[in-house]
């Protein structure tokens, strides 16, 4: 009954995300006028039949906004995870398949980076890339940033279950027929990291989306006028109560509603890798 | 001394050695990795008042002399290894003042809010959890579980945004960011604890639930609580960054922020070499303190 039960909250939370996805990739139908198209004669309105949203200060149609916005993060943030995974698997998995010092000096590396607050880290390296880049390249960058810095953690994962799989009757019968250690990593070791690495990328989409969020309310993100869930959020700062304009928070509770279904179908891939 | 008390004592020296050698070797290398970075950023050596058209070529001159650093990154790496020891950590170029006292101006209250923040989460969480293992009531667990997966998937930018609306203290914002990721594995482990055989047979021959707790329960889940309270220090520090900048709190992490958008890499560097080793410190105690209970239960 609680599998049931379980598999239902799954299937909804999967039903959700491509309902998300859907709309999202028919930004173009759905929005034709674009996220950058100014109303000057209609700023800051209230939703209304033609700005189902309404706009924001400088009359941009906040729906169209939201639409955009939700495709880049959603598109960007399992590329950036797709990355980081990558990075992990090369790094942690070659690593923890060599064993010995490569181990130590990997696990040294992932510490270190583990120890840095991640804000802290993202914000430093953003500063050393020029802040006044074009929107396109802004979004490349932070998500490039996200990718290549947030492989740490499931790198120390991968190290751990490759330093098991090395030990295992398999690999030392392949290494006594003399398969080379490359071949062997790539076609023995690396397969069977696979649920590991799937469970990796899941969770760290998630991350990568609150992640990008922050970065863009604290002005560090995408640069204007790119919409992302970070600067749509910048919009709540200028509130004064929760109840004044109610429709400024439908990107916070797509936001939640989205991270909430990937902790849902998470809890399945988490069971996969533990 | 028994000879299992000397191997402990060692093993607890080795970790605690190894632990420092960490300690250093972060210094030295995040040091190099910032003198790179600051060097290497683009107009590292170029001074804005050069282009004062008020001022003569033998001004200019001297702004050019000024900036003028080695060009070999390690004696540039070497000079401010010396600078920093003799307590120079250089002048943030947006803010014109020493870093050494815009830290110890600001350090204080980051600290006071963290801290704070640390210990409203950490009593939240506990009670929660705590209330969760013991009322084991399937609705209770899940409007907890419910409550602390909401504040999970909201951005820690997002909840001092509201804490600002709410005019809420900068401490509970930090608490609000760091109690879901306490809550989730204190409830875990203190649900576990409660299902073991020999606390449902204490439970079931009527000893105290305090009793249970500080005898039975505590030394069961205290070195993974540990582990989990050194990454919550990791956690609470990167929230001060949204907590300090959007509350205008006047603390590192506000430093830190006001840095990155003013592309002021020297102070950046510092401040981020300053944060890894508070969370290094915290991390290494946690581990140690960690150890000495788990070789004590042994």
């Amino acid at each position: 009954m609680r599998l049931f039960r379980n598999n239902a909250w799954r299937t909804l939370a999967c039903a959700v995300l491509l309902v998300v996805v859907v709309v999202s990739l028919a930004a173009n139908w759905l929005a034709p006028a674009g996220y950058a198209k100014q109303y000057r004669e209609a700023t800051d309105a209230a939703p209304s039949g033609q700005h189902w949203l309404g706009t924001d200060e400088i009359g941009r149609d906040r729906f169209a906004r939201v639409l955009y916005g939700t495709r880049i993060s959603l598109l960007l943030a399992p590329a950036a995870a797709l990355l980081s995974t990558l990075m992990a698997a090369l790094i942690g998995g070659l690593a923890g398949y060599l064993g010995g010092t490569w181990t130590r000096a990997a696990m040294a590396v992932t510490d270190l980076f583990l120890s840095l607050p991640w804000l802290f880290l993202l914000i430093t390296v953003r500063a050393v890339m020029p802040l006044n880049v074009t929107p396109l390249a802004s979004v490349v960058v932070t998500f490039l940033l996200l990718g290549l810095l947030g492989w740490t953690s499931a790198a120390r994962v991968l190290c751990a279950t490759a330093g098991s799989l090395r030990d295992s009757d398999f690999v030392r019968q392949a290494r006594a027929l003399g398969v080379r250690p490359l071949r062997l990593f790539w076609l023995h070791v690396l397969p069977n990291l696979k649920p590991v690495l799937y469970a990796q990328f899941w969770i760290s989409i998630p991350v990568f989306i609150l992640t990008e969020a922050n970065l863009g309310i604290l002005g560090l993100g995408v640069a204007e006028p790119m919409p992302s869930w970070g600067s749509l959020l910048r919009e709540l700062e200028g509130l004064v109560s929760l109840g004044e304009e109610p429709w400024k928070f439908v990107p916070l509770v797509l936001l939640a509603v989205v991270v909430t279904s990937f902790q849902f179908v998470l809890s399945e891939q988490q069971e996969a890798a533990a | 001394m028994p000879r299992h008390r000397q191997f402990a004592s060692s093993a607890l020296l080795q970790k605690i050695a190894r632990h420092s050698l960490a300690l250093v070797a972060t210094v030295l290398l995040g040091g190099f990795l910032a003198a790179v970075l600051v060097r290497l950023a683009p107009g590292f050596e170029v001074d804005e008042r050069q282009l004062d058209p008020r001022l003569n070529s033998e001004s200019v001159h001297a702004l050019v002399q000024a900036r003028a650093a080695p060009h070999n990154i390690f004696s540039f790496y070497v000079r401010s290894l010396e600078r920093a020891i003799h307590g120079d950590l250089g002048t943030s170029i947006s803010l014109g003042q020493p870093v050494s006292s815009l830290l110890r101006e600001r350090a204080p209250l980051t600290l006071r809010l963290v801290a704070l923040g640390l210990i409203l989460s950490w009593t939240s969480a506990m009670a929660l959890g705590l209330s969760a293992a013991w009322l084991r009531t399937t609705a209770y667990d899940a409007l907890t579980t419910v409550l602390s997966g909401t504040f999970l998937c909201i951005p820690a930018a997002v909840l001092a945004l509201l804490s600002v609306l709410w005019n809420l203290p900068g401490a509970l914002a930090i608490a609000l960011i760091v109690f879901p990721q306490v809550h989730r594995y204190a409830r875990n482990l203190l649900a576990k604890a409660y299902n073991l055989p020999h606390i449902i047979t204490a439970r079931a021959k009527g000893l105290s639930e305090s009793r249970i707790l500080f005898w039975h329960v505590v030394p069961v889940v205290a070195p993974q609580l540990l582990a989990v309270a050194g990454v919550s220090v990791n956690i609470a520090i990167g929230a001060a960054i949204p907590v300090e900048a959007l509350c205008g709190l006047a603390g590192v992490g506000q430093l830190a922020w006001q840095a990155a958008l003013a592309r002021d890499l020297p102070l950046l560097m510092n401040v981020t070499i300053l944060v890894t080793l508070v969370t290094l410190l915290a991390n290494s105690s946690a581990d140690v303190i960690g150890h000495v209970l788990r070789s004590q239960q042994a």
